[in-house]
């Protein structure tokens, strides 16, 4: 006959925390909870893989300003990511701070896309993945600002001027390679090309998304696919470069299913914090 | 500054993005203040770049952007005609009036 598990301090902490905040008592509210930490870091997971994946090319761009105009993106990102992972520590309340949700969970708990941790590849494909991600965040953060989760609405509309910036630039390198020289050009079409696939998986939606839209707290994402399409058109036209065709979309990252490239980033990114538990800045 | 060989009349060949001054206006009814220069390969890119290197810790309001080849600017041999007879003319600055004390902001 099993016994019951020995109570831990943290259960002790946990339980403290929960009747402080009012809801020892409250089942519904808690499984309602679970699905919004669980968007929380759907979103919060997009921006800090691929923050943390613009941190590579560090002193590897074309030119230093194009190396600071990556390393900007790259901190606009984590910046969300930050904000996005205080929230969602708060909404868990089980003891986990922002840091130990970045650096302490392991790769089958991510819930990024897989677009957003797919290898950099050369500046062409980088600046592809940058352009298709970020014309989607936008129109996904736009609509989030209206959420009727305040705090997610508040960091939505801050991210929505960066957004706006990250569309800006990525879209004026598309068209200037695109548009380029016979060698750019035709590195932008494989960059592109690498990564229409996934496009599909940043306008899916399941259950958990379907019904924290019904709340007004989440975006129907796949609503947003036909202002995504009319957006990538026009910069294609103006690249001079030819509309997709998306094949079938691979799809599996907001359950865990990654790619091989994530275990590698997140080795890198995680190796500090977990190597030396106790390092302070 | 390598305004001779990145200038409008500089051969194709040439494959270094031409060099741009870079002009900051810190508050609104302040001037704009040179800060450095960027390089890109035309305007649009050089406000962008001089955007990312130079206004990220909230520097300015307003940004100009100059063709370094465009400028004109004075030969540093001549600088001794140029600028040393203003030395001895301590008269050209206006110190030498009692201002009244009812007049403010002067």
């Amino acid at each position: 006959m099993p016994s019951l598990p020995t109570i831990q301090p943290e259960d002790v902490t946990n339980a403290q925390r929960a009747s402080d905040a009012g809801h020892f008592d409250a089942p519904a509210e808690e499984s309602h909870n679970e699905a919004f930490f669980e968007y929380l870091l759907r979103l919060s997971d997009d921006s800090l893989v691929l923050g943390q994946r613009l941190t590579e090319w560090c002193g590897h761009a074309p030119a230093v300003e194009v190396d600071l105009s990556l390393a900007n993106l790259s901190l606009d990102l984590i910046g969300q990511a930050t904000l996005l992972l205080e929230l969602a520590a708060e909404v868990e309340s089980k003891g986990r701070d922002a840091d130990a949700l970045a650096f302490h969970r392991d790769v089958l708990a991510y819930r990024n896309c897989l677009m957003v941790e797919q290898p950099n590849g050369d500046f062409a494909r980088t600046i592809a993945r940058h352009f298709l991600f970020s014309t989607a965040q936008l129109l996904l953060f736009e609509q989030l600002a209206d959420s009727a989760a305040e705090r997610l609405a508040a960091i939505a509309s801050k991210a929505v001027k960066e957004l706006r910036y990250h569309v800006e630039l990525s879209a004026d390198w598309i068209v200037r390679l695109g548009d380029g020289t016979e060698e750019s050009r035709q590195r932008m079409l494989e960059g592109l090309d690498w990564h229409w696939r996934f496009v599909d998986e940043l306008f899916q939606m399941d259950d958990v998304e379907q019904a924290l839209a019904e709340r007004g707290i989440a975006v129907n994402r796949a609503k947003l696919r036909s202002s995504f399409d009319a957006a990538v058109e026009r910069t294609m036209a103006e690249a001079t470069l030819p509309m997709p065709s998306y094949p079938r979309g691979v799809l599996g990252g907001r359950k865990g299913h990654h790619s091989e490239h994530l275990g590698h980033l997140l080795a890198i990114m995680q190796y500090l914090p977990r190597t030396y538990p106790d390092a302070r800045w | 500054m390598t305004g001779e060989t990145s200038g409008a009349g500089a051969p194709r060949i040439n494959r270094d993005w031409p060099l741009w001054e870079v002009f900051i206006r810190s508050r609104g009814g302040l001037s704009h203040k040179h800060v450095g220069s960027v390089h890109a390969s035309d305007g649009e890119m050089a406000l962008r770049h001089a955007r990312d290197t130079y206004t990220r810790r909230m520097e300015g309001v307003s940004l100009w952007i100059v063709k370094s080849a465009d400028i004109v600017a004075s030969d540093p041999e001549q600088a001794g005609e140029l600028f040393e007879p203003a030395a001895s003319k301590v008269y050209r600055h206006p110190t030498f009036y009692d201002i009244p004390d009812i007049v403010k902001h002067i």
